[in-house]
């Protein structure tokens, strides 16, 4: 699809987004766009500020430049009512879950419920049900979240967020620390929430793989730029250098193994002070 | 000197914002009580852990603290031959300072610290970031019902601090002594006063309250959110709550009984 094709239909559109950490730019200039009802990807090494994306279209974060907007409203422009009135129609699922660890896998599902509508308790456990149900762990409704492997903690916090049935749903770091099967029931729940719910889908991963295989579309961020665009199969056969080291997973290439420092032999032959 | 200039005022201008923040968090989450009235059950649960499980440590310590009150005011009275007073003594020491200044000093120690570290912890785990998402003000959810039961549970500690000390006093004034009992409880009633006594007792319990529960709320909410960030937080909650205590309990005491 054109790149103009896919703006047009982008729920998420970020425009030229910039953002820094005291000295640190995160981000310079980025342009994204994540199309209605599709799978997007954002992939890119740790620490190049995948969070803080998420974090920034979500609102908790302010940028200095750009701007992001769902929906049709500036994120950033909203008032503090009218951000919380958006945030209930975005899910966000958070690498360790942020499952609340004084309620139990019931209350935590049924915390949004409880806390956005006036539903009946008897619906409200009919929701949660379905919802447990749907991510496979109706079973488990009574463990509290410390008898939980991460693996379920994700799928609870999944199910948490599809409580209020969001138009869209981020996954930051979905596969990140989970055992092969864990991944597994992962990338096919994200699939099938994303066909059967319709929802728009942004997972921001290093997990080359899982994320490839179910993402329509993929934006390979570096150093705080978008170096690489495509779908799974375009970034694979990518020319650039760089996007083909992360793909590969390659030790060494345009990134360097080695942190910087200075000259190995005038280290070793150094007084050893202490600096 | 220059480096000392230096550090000088960037750790002045970082106190300064950060009390700025504390500000605007505490208005934050005074407006947010609003939000607890049509849900009691989120204060209940509060002053569940907050007040009725301090009730233990506030209890033993009042017993013991009345107890040597008894009997170091008893040394010391009865070589005036003013035994007789032991109890105006006992009570008057305890409702004014120590009621008010121990049991606060327990409170920062046992509730706050437990606070912070909660709060904390919330915000080390993404769970504060993660109600935000879902759209829940965690100021007004997690933060109000806190620091409204800190308010509430400080005054009625205080209170029975005293209570049980008064009573530790008399077990040792009366029980092992010999002061006379009707004596020990006659010239209590007779010599403190409703008004400069009690409800200034009170006063200093609820300001203490006020501030225990603002110091250790902020720093968990303001906590660097790994293990030794929380863990500095909660220490800074116990030495600052101990500092704050303590110095407004001098300036609160010089206000109310400067005129006597």
């Amino acid at each position: 699809m054109s790149d103009s094709a896919r703006s047009q239909n982008s729920l998420v559109a970020v425009r030229g987004l910039s953002f820094s950490r005291g000295d640190n730019k995160i981000f310079k200039d980025v342009f994204m766009d994540f199309e209605r009802g599709k799978i997007t990807a954002i992939m890119g090494p740790s620490g190049t500020g995948k969070t803080t994306l998420l974090k920034l279209i979500g609102g908790q974060l302010r940028p200095a430049q750009g701007s992001v907007t769902v929906d049709g409203s500036n994120v950033h422009r909203l008032r503090r009512s009218e951000l919380f009135v958006l945030r209930k129609r975005m899910g966000m699922l958070f690498q360790s879950g942020a499952l609340l660890t004084d309620m139990n896998v019931y209350d935590n599902v049924a915390f949004p419920l409880r806390e956005h509508t006036h539903l009946s308790e008897s619906m409200i456990r009919t929701l949660v049900l379905m919802k447990l149900q749907a991510v496979g762990l109706r079973g488990a409704r009574n463990l509290m979240p410390n008898e939980l492997s991460g693996g379920m903690a994700r799928r609870i916090a999944l199910a948490r967020a599809i409580a209020l049935d969001p138009m869209m749903i981020m996954y930051d770091e979905p596969f990140t620390g989970q055992d092969p099967i864990s991944k597994g029931v992962l990338v096919h729940l994200i699939k099938s929430l994303n066909e059967t719910l319709g929802l728009t889908t942004i997972i921001v991963s290093h997990d080359v793989q899982e994320t490839s295989a179910i993402a329509d579309y993929v934006y390979v961020v570096s150093d705080g730029k978008v170096i690489g665009e495509g779908t799974p199969t375009e970034i694979q056969h990518s020319s650039s250098e760089w996007v083909q080291q992360f793909m590969d997973g390659s030790a060494d290439g345009p990134v360097h193994f080695h942190y910087p420092a200075k000259d190995l032999q005038d280290d070793l032959m150094s007084s050893g002070k202490r600096y | 000197m220059m480096d000392f200039i230096q550090t000088l005022g960037r750790n002045t201008r970082s106190s300064f914002t950060k009390l700025g923040r504390a500000t605007f968090f505490l208005l934050q989450a005074i407006t947010g009580i609003t939000d607890i009235l049509p849900r009691p059950r989120l204060l209940l649960n509060q002053l569940y852990s907050v007040g009725v499980l301090s009730f233990l440590i506030i209890s033993i310590s009042g017993l013991f603290v009345g107890m040597v009150l008894g009997l170091q005011g008893f040394y010391i009275l009865s070589d005036f031959g003013a035994e007789e007073t032991l109890g105006v003594m006992v009570a008057a020491s305890l409702v004014r300072e120590l009621g008010p200044v121990v049991s606060a000093l327990l409170f920062a120690g046992r509730a706050g610290s437990a606070l912070t570290a909660e709060i904390g912890l919330m915000k080390a785990t993404e769970q504060l970031s993660g109600m935000e998402m879902m759209a829940v003000d965690p100021i007004k959810r997690i933060i109000s019902p806190r620091f409204l039961a800190g308010l509430i549970s400080m005054p009625l500690l205080a209170a029975l601090f005293s209570a049980i000390g008064i009573i530790g006093g008399q077990i040792v004034g009366t029980g092992l002594l010999g002061v006379d009992e009707g004596a020990y409880w006659s010239q209590m009633q007779a010599k403190l006063d409703f008004q400069d006594d009690i409800i200034n007792g009170v006063i200093k319990s609820l300001v203490f309250g006020f501030v225990t529960s603002w110091i250790a709320l902020f720093e968990g909410y303001d906590a660097i959110p790994t293990s030794e960030g929380v863990s500095r937080a909660t220490t800074r909650t116990v030495v600052n709550s101990a500092f704050s205590i303590l110095g407004l309990d001098f300036i609160l005491t010089a206000l109310m009984f400067g005129d006597d």
